[in-house]
């Protein structure tokens, strides 16, 4: 039988000032470790959000994104063709060619300037992104030098208010909406007529098309064909796997927290070990009398491991609660993909939280470890003696 | 006299402190009754507490037998040892080691968390052995709250809630006032009048052995 829970968190408590240091400390790591995990899930997070699965992303063969990709007018118009693509009520193929485009914008704290991604889209393209929806002013108009740029980007750039103009290749822009991209990797873009963005940048070609295939099965075939296909030097990907691909940014960024987490876990592991030796020390008559009592070595054990863990479990909600206060934060980074800025949040799930309080419980079980075993191993008549 | 319920048979305890053996008992037998109250007097270093420790199975001797109730508690194994204590012997230390986090009752509680009893029957019984301590208003304070003879008083109860035959004390006066000291030598004596428990005391006191029915000295390991 073991000794009740009770007894493990009075005895946590009761020296709240030993164990605050420690409590902490746990709690700092923690809150790092979340922190950057939440980094790395809001990143993953606007990638999923992107793809919609019907659709095929189509690149030009060997580039890794579409800023650095090029279809011409020529194979555009041959792809309007394949029976594989879908149809709208009027009977044309789902079919958009963008052109992606990058110009350079000074931030809205003056901190120096950043690359945008500027897409240049059909209507058909927004038909193909329903996730992506006005939240102020209006949609550009097909001809004019006209902008709609995503909420999150008109917080962090100057000159993207609604009614704001810029300059980029020379000609003069107008702001005349912003919409919400839901998380996706197109609330770090800005948007406009590709016709238009196509004259602006001087370009023969488009970056990449966007179908909607007519079946799963449809979709395979596209692929499949493109690949084969000498003529067409394009590469056809389910959009929501372009996307994730693109997620390849959030991986250095996992490693870095990995870590960060690990050393300071280290840390971490050897503060809860000396509160924990503090308790076993100041505890060795106790731990005689319990053993006089009947109690085993292995409950004596079990009661300082628990107590280990009841600690740092503490200081694993005080971290998480530490690190709340960013969930839903937008930041944004350099992608090493699209050479662009790229917006997201931070997102703390219930599941990177409970992640990051297992993480608190192992470190004080390892922490624990060796003090108790000592406890477990005191012998009862020199432990009474102890003062 | 009686059929004993300790009966201790050639017991010798010899430590080892460097290459010096130094003999803390040497070869004892000696018999104790129920219901006796016997206090071992001796003076620091006769082996008394020594003595005490052997009986109740939380030390071993070097050689010899200690039966009680007809175990012979040295020949069982530490888990083994551990289990008997918790159901024949009750202990009461000369600093009272209550536990400081845990109220008087739930320090009396702690030995029948290792019993199959339910939470009702062991609430039940802490309650009856504070009571015989006369400290049912006492349970719910902390150890720091009470007094040193209340303390004490908690520890006696935390000794009998698992209604041992045996009882064992380890100058339990020796850190009290005369009156406190009194009133938890009046709580033992009734012990074995009242309960028939069995009581080995050892003591530096002369006045406190005056409380036993039997004393027995020690001198130098060996019975005088």
């Amino acid at each position: 039988m073991a000794l009740p829970l009770s007894h493990n968190f009075r005895n946590v408590t009761v020296r709240w000032r030993a164990t605050l240091a420690t409590v902490l400390g746990i709690a700092m790591v923690v809150a790092v470790f979340v922190l950057v995990q939440a980094l790395a899930v809001g990143l993953e997070k606007s990638a999923s959000n992107t793809g919609d699965p019907r659709n095929i992303m189509i690149v030009r063969k060997g580039s890794t994104a579409e800023s650095s990709s090029q279809v011409s007018l020529q194979q555009f118009q041959t792809l309007h063709y394949w029976s594989q693509i879908a149809r709208d009520k009027k009977g044309n193929p789902i079919v958009s060619a963008d052109l992606v485009t990058l110009i350079s914008q000074p931030r809205i704290d003056g901190k120096g300037e950043a690359n945008v991604s500027v897409r240049g889209l059909t209507p058909m393209g927004r038909f193909l992104r329903p996730q992506v929806t006005l939240v102020a002013g209006r949609w550009f108009t097909p001809g004019k030098r006209e902008v709609v740029v995503s909420s999150r980007m008109a917080k962090r750039f100057a000159h993207f208010k609604i009614g704001d103009r810029f300059k980029t290749a020379g000609n003069w822009m107008t702001v005349v909406g912003e919409f919400a991209g839901q998380n996706s990797a197109f609330d770090s873009e800005v948007w406009m007529d590709a016709d238009e963005s196509r004259a602006l940048f001087d370009r023969e070609s488009y970056s990449s098309v966007l179908v909607r295939a007519a079946s799963p099965q449809a979709a395979q075939e596209i692929i499949s064909r493109l690949d084969s296909d000498k003529r067409l030097p394009l590469r056809g990907d389910s959009e929501v796997e372009y996307y994730s691909k693109q997620t390849a940014t959030a991986m250095p960024i996992r490693i870095l927290g990995n870590f960060l987490a690990t050393a300071m876990s280290i840390g971490a592991i050897f503060a809860a070990m000396n509160t924990m030796y503090a308790s076993v020390g100041s505890r060795t008559r106790e731990i005689g009398t319990l053993r006089v009592l009947g109690f085993r070595r292995r409950t004596i054990l079990l009661s300082f491991i628990i107590e280990g863990a009841l600690l740092a479990a503490i200081g694993g909600v005080l971290g998480c609660l530490l690190a709340l206060p960013l969930h839903g934060y937008s930041t944004g980074t350099m992608s090493f993909n699209t050479f662009s800025e790229t917006v997201f949040q931070f997102r703390i799930t219930p599941w990177l939280a409970t992640k990051g309080i297992i993480f608190a419980v192992v470190v004080g079980v390892v922490g624990s470890l060796l003090p108790a075993i000592r406890a477990s191993r005191l012998p009862v008549i020199a432990a009474l003696k102890s003062v | 006299m009686a059929e004993p319920i300790v009966q201790i048979r050639n017991l010798s305890k010899i430590y080892q402190q460097g290459e010096i053996n130094v003999t803390a008992l040497d070869n004892i037998s000696l018999d104790i009754a129920g219901a006796e109250f016997l206090t071992l007097m001796g003076p620091s270093g006769s082996g008394k507490s020594t003595l005490l420790h052997i009986i109740a199975g939380i030390d071993r001797p070097t050689s010899g037998e200690c039966r009680v109730q007809n175990v012979d508690v040295t020949k069982l194994n530490e888990s083994q040892l551990a289990d008997w204590r918790n159901q024949n012997v009750g202990f009461i230390f000369q600093t009272f080691n209550l536990i400081p986090v845990l109220t008087a009752a739930e320090n009396v509680e702690l030995p029948l968390l290792l019993t199959q009893l339910s939470k009702k029957q062991r609430h039940n019984q802490v309650a009856t052995a504070l009571e015989l301590v006369g400290l049912s208003d006492r349970s719910k304070h902390l150890p720091r709250q009470l007094s040193g003879g209340q303390e004490q008083r908690v520890a006696i109860a935390r000794a009998l809630v698992t209604d041992p035959a045996l009882i064992v004390a380890d100058e339990p006066t020796g850190n009290l006032d005369s009156h406190s000291a009194h009133e938890v030598l009046g709580v033992l004596q009734s012990l074995r009048r009242d309960a028939g428990k069995t009581i080995i005391m050892v003591t530096h006191d002369p006045k406190a052995a005056a409380f036993g029915t039997r004393q027995i000295h020690l001198e130098k390991g060996e019975l005088s």
